[in-house]
């Protein structure tokens, strides 16, 4: 089975379709990358996905089960994260603590033995943080781990974002935009991530992003889209070879 | 800047892990227990106001400084507090049980206020907590038969498993005891999933979402911790003030919760602290200020509320981290010293930060 199936999806914002009837699959394993001009409403879907955004048709579904009956807080438990094209980190806090924020929806809580800090609470914080180090060396990020987010530059953002979703041990990872705004050797560290995060640790990945060159050398498959509608979807070669994925891109350059 | 090497995840997980951190709330503890030895009764029960009212700091610091949901009507909390506690004291309860249920209560009230405008951001937020302590104090004003109505209510004084609590420094150690027990409390909150759900609610709400928060419930949660804080807050109050009315618990108690929390520093446990010292000698600075202003100035009514915005104001825009992000400052100048560069505190400049959800 598929691990997501998107199926007539729109939304509209007023009279504005931002997606139009858009249907796409994802398999295990794979990376697969969204392109288009800007307003395609490729961060729609995503938005649509995290329950940000109220789709007026369609269905979405994760391993079979309908992700639009679920409220937002709810998305991530099945095993969906994200990050975000504008980074939405917690900025007065440090980068362990918005790692330890990702591990949320694998950890119990209880107000009251926490207000106490009965000994369970300690044993389930060292569990929190033997995975969050875990990620916090995979990204090679040790350094950072005490700095307060505000006071990081913009890559490093990037990557505490990346990290943060990992932390919630995701099966399927959903990147907007994972290298733009980063300087050219920053990407190319971040194409040895995915990659690792996709080999290592088996996580399937769809990401938005317009570097070709990144798209090129990690994604499996690719969909373009435009004005909300799915215009091509297959390999890079055979993607960027559509004319009508070429006239869109004119057209909006034009 | 000081470099401390970790060994374990618990040296993480640990309060208090710096040396100097661990000196300093030493020292003050140190202090406060033997303050009976170095003050008279008369200003140990100043202390005592003094330890009410950080006390319902840290609570306002749970919800506005953690939790970023900001309140001008706290001092309603501190309010039923303070009713429920005296109501139950003066028929028989139990000192220990009736703080406990002023707590519970006005814990209760402050979660389902939290639900009710859970969707509410900044000024919305604002009016309708500021709306809510109107209310509050004409309820309180109007249950005549429980309450004593306008006319006030006697309190009667504390008595501790039989024994009466009257002398001051009696007193003294009970509060502190009190007071330490939740500073300890929401310190521990802080380190753990809770409060770093309430930390993710206040950057930001889509995100929190989006890692599995219910924004909602995390609301709650910090809107009840922080109003039974308040609550026990009042019931201590309670017992310094000796009368209650309703119009103690208006407006301008809680604009001076706002400018202790806000004078600290939001966000951190110590500032609450720091902010109570501040706001408890204003009243003294305000008067020593009197004898030199002009008549016509001293006999405005509201003097005192206008220099207490005025100070919120200040503080918000020239040193939003407060008192305690001065003395961040004021210590990585002296550790640093001669290295220390003003650039180490000016943000980086900002990137686009257009289409940013809530
Ligand atoms: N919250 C919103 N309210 C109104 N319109 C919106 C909203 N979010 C997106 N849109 C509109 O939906 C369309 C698709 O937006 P979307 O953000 O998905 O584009 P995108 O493909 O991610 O573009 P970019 O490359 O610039 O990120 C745009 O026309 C945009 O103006
Ligand atoms: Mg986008």
């Amino acid at each position: 089975m598929s691990t997501l199936t998107v199926d007539g999806l729109t939304v509209a914002f007023g009279g504005i379709k931002a997606l139009d009837e858009v249907s796409f699959h994802v398999e295990p394993g794979e990376v697969f990358a969204i392109i288009g001009p800007n307003g395609a409403g490729k961060s729609t879907i995503f938005n649509a996905i995290s329950r940000i955004y109220t789709a007026r048709a369609g269905s979405i579904r994760f391993h079979g089960r309908e992700i639009l009956e679920l409220p937002p807080h709810e998305v991530v438990r099945l095993g969906i994260a994200r990050t975000f094209q504008n980074i939405e980190l917690f900025e007065k806090a440090t980068v362990l603590q918005n790692l330890l924020v990702g591990r949320h929806s694998r950890v119990r809580r209880s107000a009251w033995r926490e207000f106490l800090f009965l000994p369970g609470v300690r044993r389930g914080e060292r569990a929190a943080r033997r995975k969050v180090e875990e990620i916090l060396d995979l990204l090679d990020m040790q350094h950072l781990r005490d700095a307060l987010v505000c006071d990081l530059p913009y890559g490093a953002r990037k990557n505490v974002e990346l990290a943060r979703a990992l932390c919630a041990e995701p099966e399927l990872l959903l990147l907007d935009e994972p290298a733009s705004g980063l300087n050219p050797e920053e990407t190319a560290d971040m194409s040895f991530w995915l990659k690792d995060i996709k080999e290592e640790l088996g996580v399937t990945i769809v990401m938005v992003e317009h570097d070709m060159n990144l798209v090129g050398r990690i994604a499996n498959r690719v969909m373009a889209l435009a004005g909300g509608r799915v215009l091509s979807v297959g390999s890079v070669e055979e993607v960027q070879s559509n004319e009508r994925v070429q006239t869109a891109y004119l057209g909006a350059a034009a | 800047m000081r470099v401390l090497f970790k060994t374990s995840y618990d040296q993480d997980i640990d309060l208090l892990v710096l040396p100097g951190e661990r000196m300093r709330v030493g020292a003050l503890i140190a202090l406060a227990i033997l303050a009976p030895l170095l003050l008279s009764s008369y200003y140990l029960s100043e202390l005592a106001i003094f330890f009410s009212f950080a006390l319902a700091g840290i609570g306002l610091m749970v919800l506005t400084g953690f939790s970023g949901q900001v309140s001008f009507g706290h001092a309603a909390f501190v309010g039923i507090g303070a009713y429920v506690h005296a109501v139950l004291v003066a028929r028989g309860v139990p000192f220990p049980l009736a703080l406990a249920a002023a707590g519970l209560l006005a814990g209760g009230v402050g979660a389902a206020l939290g639900r009710a405008v859970s969707a509410m951001h900044g000024f919305y937020l604002a009016i309708a907590t500021l709306a809510f302590s109107i209310v509050m104090e004409t309820v309180i004003g109007a249950m005549e038969p429980v309450t004593g109505g306008h006319m006030g209510m006697p309190v009667p004084g504390i008595a501790l498993f039989g024994v009466a609590l009257e002398e001051a420094w009696q007193q003294h150690y009970l509060y502190l005891a009190v007071l330490l027990f939740f500073v300890w409390g929401v310190a521990n909150l802080m380190r753990a999933p809770t409060g770093r759900a309430m930390i993710a609610v206040r950057d930001s709400e889509t995100s929190a979402r989006s890692l599995g928060i219910d924004v909602r419930s995390a609301k709650m949660t910090a809107f009840f911790v922080s109003a039974l804080i308040a609550g026990v807050a009042g019931g201590l109050l309670a017992h310094q003030l000796q009368y209650l009315s309703p119009e103690t618990f208006g407006v301008g108690m809680s604009l001076k919760l706002m400018l202790m929390i806000v004078v600290g520093g939001l966000g951190s446990i110590s500032g609450a602290i720091f902010g109570a010292v501040f706001v408890s000698f204003l009243p003294n600075a305000i008067d020593a200020l009197r004898a030199l202003m002009p008549d016509g100035l001293v006999s405005q009514a509201g003097l005192e509320s206008f220099i207490f915005g005025a100070f919120i104001a200040a503080f918000i825009i020239f040193e939003p981290d407060g008192l305690h992000g001065r003395w961040r400052k004021l210590r990585l100048f002296l550790e640093t010293y001669p290295y220390y560069k003003r650039a180490t505190f000016i943000r980086q400049k900002r990137y686009l930060k257009t289409g940013r959800f809530r």
